[in-house]
């Protein structure tokens, strides 16, 4: 089928062109959906991670499940959660406040958010130190390279969020609720979401794993 | 916390010493001395007509998406040069060393090129093509039809695609570097471990290899994100899906391609970077390490990634073949059905690069039928197109050559491929130059699809028309190199001849060998005819200026603006009534339905941070290759720095003024010619 028999049009009344400046679109649509494109890309790493983490964890057999058993810790890590979860459930709020459009909501909101993943970072931290200490380290053996890896890359998005977060508190106490603000608000949101998703598979995988299964 | 290295270091110099840089070795002597010339020449020129303002102003900090696109397509066209230059020494190579008694130079024991050598060369030649030369090409291409296709004034992200290119460029500068400061990886451009471990490959050649390639990944990632975004959020009013030109639908799938495999390329590097730095034990032979995952997780983004290539190159082909049939697009639902199964199926095919590695029978069988199914779509393309010409006024202009070229390249190259598809066969040929035959096939007609697209969407951006003279002389050229080269590759992997050999022990196989050098110099020629291609072209470029539509039967949106486009694409944004609106728009007689009256254009403001971020994220690589540490921690803080900076900034929005749209319009306004034909 010809696409140009589909209508007949007379040039007087058919409109041919967007009167006005239509060049903005649609910006927190186009801000948040960019967003959503690349938190896709980093699921797509941690699927690599977790895809090499099945592979190395069949190399590495029954030892997996027994080193996950007798190396770490379930219940740190599910004091660790709690943290975690009341800190995306303190953003949570702030993005309540933020539909309320209180500033002072948004920004007690975040605070909250940024110091429990602080929190949060100097536990898993510790937790680390110790297990480097008693010479459980990445490079004993692949199984374990791959489980550090992804405990290290989910504390780095841990780092990156807290980072985001202090710079969304002074960009706010300086522009107020401008389009800026307040997209990068939202996408926060999506990013500090999606890590504790991550957090929930890595508890799972490594901290429950020996424990239960 | 760092691995223990095998050679000297020092904390400020980290690796670097002056032992690095090869003065010994005659041929990259001579390629410093011409790269310093060509350098030389370039400041020397910018210097002289004061053009370093200019640059910096209207290029190196520009977000306007036509010209990060024409900064993408010169990336692309010196890297390719550069590749080319690397066939030429592996062709050479292999044509004089062949049998024992054949001749030795400059420190060879055959040939020319030392084993280390050659193994540089053809790693060199595989990363540049792929990932320097035909990705940006390709990208850049994108970059400039797409956002006109879909009638919008920019990207989605400008900022983030001027920085997508800049971190192609440095890492693009990466591999170039390697030439003159250390070394490249020699064990072949997709890896091979455990050879690209530190124990085995203890120099900085895989360094350089794995960060340019990995900050090549992320300039491309960005990419895409930019590109998908673009299409699915800033299309004109009435732009439906299924009213999308068919370039645009291939820009969409390649770019979903892109945007799911490429983070995958990144993991499988990062854990090389691991094991290297860290002493991790992903890859390694021994205590728990698996091999067979990097290989996996490679073509994960490795086969899904020659779709990302050939998608765009078919998008071309079908803006070009309806152009020069005059007839819309055969098979237009079919086509965008055929463009997202391709799509689709790259996810389930990667194992066929290693059939050969000991999975079980039904594994093999399995991806041998996913395989084989990538034929269907492709030939519902082909059919496509050829019910296109069908019947239509088919004009043999240049980018219709080579769009006919790719079309027939891609009947060798996928009939050769469904060849491959066979587990039990492609035991006999594998990694054998058969297979590399083969895939030369699918990048050359990639290739050719890029020249046609070039020669076709040129007077688009640069306002006149590539002359045709010089232009077929390349073309022919072309054919007859492609001809040359690879019949006789075809013939030496069915005699067993494997890949990447730098001597070549069977006598029998010289003439061959001697064949595809004549080849070769048929392309050297053709290189030759290129370069007068756009020498005539630059000097006769105010007698080939041209209008809006300067091919007469386009059919899409951008030809319905300005050659060249002025910054802001669209005075005003089009309505769209039609698949095909131009051809619509000519048809229905309101080709040259203008306006009268302009209105403000908001517009983002060019800014230099992209550049600087690709700047210092060179530095990082660097300093990472060279294991300089300080210099790694002072780049990384840097980047994050400069980031976080730039978030601050108010201002980065201008606004075109009424005054200036109608001087620009007004101007251009009388070129718009009446429609030719269609």
């Amino acid at each position: 089928m010809s696409a140009s028999t589909n209508t007949r049009a007379q040039p007087g009344s058919t409109v041919l062109w967007e009167k006005g400046d239509a060049a903005g679109h649609d910006m927190l649509g186009t801000r948040t959906f960019g967003f959503w494109l690349y938190m896709l890309t980093d699921a797509m790493v941690y699927a690599a991670l977790f895809a090499a983490f099945g592979v190395l964890a069949h190399n590495a057999g029954l030892t997996s499940k027994s080193m996950l058993a007798s190396v770490f810790d379930a219940q740190a890590a599910y004091r660790d959660t709690i943290v975690l979860f009341t800190s995306v459930l303190a953003y949570g709020y702030a993005m309540v406040a933020l539909k309320k459009g209180s500033r002072g909501g948004v920004a007690i909101g975040t605070a909250v958010a940024m110091i429990l993943g602080l929190v949060f970072l100097a536990m898993v931290g510790s937790d680390l130190e110790r297990l480097f200490s008693q010479g459980i380290v990445p490079q004993l053996n692949g199984f374990l390279s791959i489980v550090f890896t992804l405990i290290i890359y989910h504390a780095l998005h841990i780092i990156v969020g807290a980072l985001w977060m202090l710079v969304m508190l002074m960009q706010m106490g300086r522009d107020g609720f401008t389009s800026n603000v307040v997209y990068r608000l939202i996408n926060l949101r999506i990013f500090w979401h999606f890590q504790a998703v991550i957090w929930v598979l890595l508890f799972v995988f490594v901290y429950l794993q020996g424990k239960i299964i | 916390m760092f691995v223990h290295l095998q050679g000297p270091w020092n904390p400020v110099w980290g690796r670097l010493s002056l032992q690095a840089i090869p003065y010994q070795n005659p041929i990259l002597l001579g390629t410093f001395t011409f790269a310093m010339i060509a350098a030389l020449a370039i400041v020397g020129a910018v210097v002289y007509f004061r053009a370093g303002p200019y640059l910096w102003r209207e290029w190196f900090t520009t977000v306007d998406h036509k010209k990060i696109g024409v900064m993408y397509c010169l990336l692309g066209l010196v890297m390719l040069f550069r590749g080319f230059a690397d066939a030429l020494m592996i062709r050479t190579q292999q044509a004089i060393a062949v049998g024992p008694h054949s001749p030795g130079y400059l420190g060879a024991l055959h040939g020319y090129l030392t084993p280390f050598h050659i193994g540089q060369v053809y790693t060199a030649h595989g990363l540049i093509m792929v990932v320097f030369a035909a990705t940006p090409l390709l990208v850049g291409i994108m970059n400039i039809v797409v956002p006109l296709q879909i009638g919008a004034r920019d990207m989605a992200y400008p900022y983030l695609n001027a920085l997508g290119f800049w971190l192609t460029a440095a890492a693009g500068a990466l591999v170039m570097l390697s030439l003159f400061v250390g070394n490249f990886a020699h064990g072949g451009w997709y890896g091979f471990l455990p050879l690209f471990e530190l124990p085995y490959s203890p120099g900085v050649g895989v360094d350089y290899w794995m960060w340019a390639f990995q900050l090549s990944a992320v300039g491309t990632t960005m990419g895409s994100i930019n590109l998908i975004a673009t299409i699915v959020k800033m299309r004109a009013p009435g732009m439906t899906w299924m009213r999308m030109p068919i370039f645009t639908w291939a820009s969409l799938s390649t770019n979903l391609i892109a945007l799911t495999s490429f983070p995958v390329l990144m993991v499988s590097l990062a854990l090389i970077g691991l094991d290297r730095y860290f002493g991790t034990h992903f890859y390694t032979a021994g205590q728990g390490g698996n091999l067979m995952l990097y290989n996996d997780l490679f073509w994960v983004w490795g086969h899904p990634e020659v779709y990302f290539l050939i998608l765009p190159a078919f998008g071309m082909m079908s803006e070009i073949i309806p152009t020069f049939s005059e007839k819309t697009l055969f098979g237009y639902a079919t086509m965008v059905v055929a463009s997202f199964a391709i799509g689709g199926v790259s996810w389930g095919v990667w194992l066929h690069h290693f059939f050969t590695m000991a999975a079980e029978p039904s594994v093999n069988s399995f991806y041998s039928v996913t395989t084989m199914l990538v034929g269907i779509p492709t030939g519902v393309k082909v059919f496509n197109w050829i019910f296109t010409m069908y019947r239509g006024r088919v004009r043999f202009e240049l980018p219709m050559l080579w769009a006919l070229l790719a079309l027939f390249l891609l009947l060798v190259g996928g009939m050769t491929g469904m060849m491959n598809a066979f587990a039990t066969s492609d035991y006999m040929w594998h990694n054998g130059v058969f297979v590399v035959a083969h895939f030369h096939m699918m990048v050359l007609l990639i290739a050719a699809s890029i020249f046609g697209g070039v020669e076709y969407w040129f007077p688009k951006v640069f306002g006149f028309k590539l002359e045709q003279r010089w232009g077929k002389w390349f073309f022919w050229f072309m054919v007859l190199g492609t001809a040359w080269v690879f019949v006789p590759m075809f013939i030496l992997g069915f005699a067993g001849m494997t890949r990447r050999l730098d001597y070549i022990p069977v006598t029998q196989w010289a003439p061959y060998l001697r064949v595809m050098l004549v080849g070769m110099a048929f392309y050297v020629m053709a290189l030759g005819f290129f370069v007068a291609h756009l020498y005539v072209s630059l000097r006769d470029r105010v007698k080939n200026r041209v209008g809006a539509d300067p091919w007469g039967t386009t059919r899409n949106l951008e030809w319905m603006t300005h050659s060249p486009v002025p910054a802001y694409n669209f005075a005003y944004i089009p309505h769209v009534h039609a698949r095909d609106e131009w051809a619509w728009r000519k048809e229905h007689g309101m080709a040259s339905l203008g306006n009268e009256s302009f209105e403000d254009i908001h517009m983002p403001r060019n800014t230099g941070v992209p550049v600087l971020l690709g700047g210092l994220a060179f530095v990082l690589c660097f300093a990472l290759v060279w294991r300089i540490w300080w210099l790694a921690a002072a780049g990384l803080g840097a980047v994050v720095l400069v980031i976080i900076l730039r978030s601050f900034a108010r201002d980065t929005d201008e606004v075109i003024p009424a005054k200036t749209v109608a001087g620009v319009e007004g101007g251009a306004q009388d070129a718009l010619p009446a429609p030719a034909r269609g």
